[in-house]
């Protein structure tokens, strides 16, 4: 589709990036120490970091990805909301209050706190790094998905203009301005997302059977690479060759054409008594070019509402034991991800003491489970209000907003924009410490003062924002959920085993940490690399030829990291001098 | 009333160590219940997808019922486990 910028939305944008960047110059003065630039002193009141667990984790993924795969699929987006939600249950019941008490600024602070070990430092740190620019790549994707719409900007100047304003962020006032403006867009997201659910619930649902919203669309990128839309030269103010934006219900129950206003039960009710034009997607390439081919596909609403629609989760209709496997593979690592997740365990050192880590994780599931809740009322209403651009899920819920007016449009779009710079922050602040704090004072000793690890830090802050700039622009395509779990993974095969075996398990050693780590995130990654989806969106080859049966690996690396882990510390138990384990050494 | 005030230091709490252990023992609890509901509804969409589509009330089918509790009742699991929770310094024995 052809973005027309908004003046209305350059405003709002325009506002909201200042206040964000008046907030980071204005707590500057709290981030001069280590603690303060990394830990936001540990001040932090519980209530405002609950707040900012969910902006700090209602990232781009769960925005745009998540309404866009309701929007495109139905009920398989709603399971990626469920297994995010899930994962907090872990964070607060397993994790949260031991963190808490062993670490200080980073999640290998945690993991090494009996043992002072550097090749704990090392693997930790790294791990950190890894995880947080996985996570950073479909954030910035998220970013560029935006700006097109709301500036008029192409995708790599979205990109390139978050990565500046969360540079500034970060380099000014580290985890005390990155906490504020999780809060901010914590809030924000909340309050506006549930004002366009009860706009979509007031509107209610209308049928529309007029045949020019189910003809078919193209799109050619001929061998000269040219761009072809419905056969024509794509070109502004043409609507022939524009893509339009689709999604629209054929048949109402009752045979009426309008329900009028309906509640978030009837709501859902109605959908899966109706029939609803959902669009698929088929790309063949000749000697002329490649052409993707978008036709409509009209699907009774119960089909919409249960799980199996989507390409990632067909396989669960089927009798294919590789597509359950992949299945159970995704549910398990994004219920294990999150209390994996660096820059979400960092945000346990930013509050006093355990019961505050307690109490902050608990309005954090409470506003993360609501908006989860309104996910599903936003990707359903643009399913069926014509704010689907088949070329791109991830533009749903802006396309949404735009459907009730240029205001609308202007603050849910300015609303996302936060998001991905609240998101971003935190992982950049969490890189940055991982890097500056396990890796060059903890592993390589480096020797630092208090004021070389502000100023170092600031500066891995930059250069980590370059890469995932980088990063954005070459991963334009990939729907930003899909890369979301795909770092759940890494995170829960990597950092997890180590993190719940050290606080369980006496027998736990250093080795077996070191090798916990070492194996889950390389046996992770290397799945990942080999897996069929990456065959497919990144090297461009058959997805066939992948030597890995399906594309999730937490069902395998996840219990592989724990065997190594409980067999190199069987190898390397030097009698009872290990101890207890740390949930109650940690006492002494 | 769920208890929300603050009041420890990260001192008091480390040396606390039998509140800690009834607080991880109450966590480990919480989280066996909610693994076992979790580890059912996604076993089930896995191998028996068709379940998912039965209408119990309201219009609304089992995918959705099961897909809003189990959001709910991570947020409910959430508030019993604060409330009952030890504060690590003054409710030690």
């Amino acid at each position: 589709m052809i973005y027309e910028p908004s003046p209305i939305a350059v405003v709002v944008f325009a506002i909201f990036v200042a206040i964000t960047l008046g907030l980071s110059i204005y707590l500057a003065r709290q981030a001069r120490t280590t603690a303060g630039y990394y830990a936001a002193g540990g001040q932090i009141p519980w209530f405002v970091n609950g707040i900012a667990f969910a902006g700090d984790y209602l990232s781009a993924a769960s925005f745009l990805g998540i309404c866009g795969m309701i929007s495109f699929y139905g009920y398989d987006g709603f399971l990626y909301s469920i297994g995010y939600l899930a994962g907090w249950v872990v964070a607060l019941f397993v994790i949260a209050e031991p963190l808490k008490r062993l670490g200080r600024y980073t999640f290998a602070d945690a993991l090494d706190k009996q043992f002072d070990s550097r090749g704990i430092k090392l693997v930790g740190g790294i791990s950190a790094l890894v995880v947080s620019l996985f996570y950073l790549i479909p954030q910035m994707v998220g970013a560029g998905v935006l700006i097109r719409p709301l500036l008029g900007l192409p995708h790599s100047a979205g990109v390139v203009l978050v990565g500046a304003v969360v540079m500034t962020i970060v380099a000014t006032a580290g985890m005390a301005s990155t906490t504020y403006v999780q809060f901010l867009k914590g809030s924000l997201l909340l309050i506006f997302s549930a004002a366009l659910t009860v706009m979509i619930l007031h509107r209610g649902l209308t049928a529309d059977a007029a045949a020019e919203l189910s003809a078919p669309q193209s799109v050619t990128i001929t061998a000269d690479g040219r761009k072809l839309v419905n056969g024509l030269p794509q070109k502004k103010g043409n609507k022939r060759s524009e893509l339009h934006a689709v999604g629209h219900i054929s048949r109402l129950p009752g045979g009426v054409t309008s329900t009028g206003p309906l509640g978030p039960i009837e709501f859902l009710a109605t959908i899966r008594e109706s029939e609803i034009v959902l669009w698929s997607s088929k790309k063949t390439t000749d000697a002329g070019g490649t052409t993707t081919l978008y036709e409509p596909r009209p699907t009774p609403g119960a089909d919409i509402l249960r799980p199996g629609n989507s390409p990632t989760f067909k396989g669960i209709k089927e009798a294919s034991t590789p597509s359950k496997l992949n299945f159970l593979s995704l549910m398990l690592a994004l219920f294990c991800g999150t209390a994996s997740l660096p820059h979400i365990l960092i945000r346990y050192y930013t509050v006093r003491d355990a019961a505050a880590a307690r109490k902050s994780t608990v309005v954090g599931i409470g506003a993360i489970g609501s908006f989860y809740v309104l996910t599903l009322y936003l990707g359903l209403g643009a399913m069926t209000s014509g704010s689907v651009d088949v070329s791109n899920s991830n533009m749903s819920a802006p396309l949404l907003a735009k459907g009730f007016g240029a205001l609308p449009f202007a603050l849910i779009s300015a609303v996302a924009f936060t998001t991905v710079l609240g998101t971003v922050s935190g992982l950049i602040v969490a890189a940055s410490g991982a890097v500056v704090h396990d890796i060059l004072g903890g592993f390589l000793r480096h020797s630092m003062t208090d004021h070389d690890k502000v100023r170092i830090g600031k500066i891995v802050a930059i250069v980590v924002g370059i890469v995932a700039v980088g990063l954005g622009i070459v991963f334009e395509q990939m729907n930003v959920s899909f890369l979301v779990g795909w770092a759940f993974s890494v995170a829960a095969s990597a950092n997890l085993p180590a993190l719940v075996m050290l606080l369980f398990w006496k027998g736990t050693t250093r080795q077996g940490i070191v090798a916990s780590v070492a194996v889950g995130m390389l046996a992770s990654l290397a799945w990942i690399l080999l897996s069929g989806e990456t065959f497919k969106d990144v090297y461009g080859l058959p997805p066939e030829s992948s030597p890995v049966p399906f594309s999730q690996p937490g069902i395998v690396t996840i219990p592989l990291s724990f065997l190594v882990l409980v067999l190199v510390s069987l190898a390397t138990r030097r009698g009872p001098a290990n101890g207890s384990p740390l949930r109650t050494s940690a006492t002494t | 009333m769920v208890d929300f005030n603050h009041g420890n230091s990260p001192a008091d709490e480390a040396r606390d160590e039998v509140g800690a252990q009834f607080n991880a023992r109450l966590g480990l609890v919480l989280f066996a219940v909610y693994l076992l509901v979790y580890g059912a509804y996604v076993i089930v969409n896995a191998f028996w997808p068709a379940l998912m589509d039965k209408v119990p009330f309201a219009g609304l089918n089992v995918a959705i019922i099961s897909g809003l509790g189990l959001i709910v009742g991570a947020f409910v699991l959430a508030l019993i486990y604060v409330r009952l929770c030890r504060s690590l310094r003054k409710d030690r024995p």
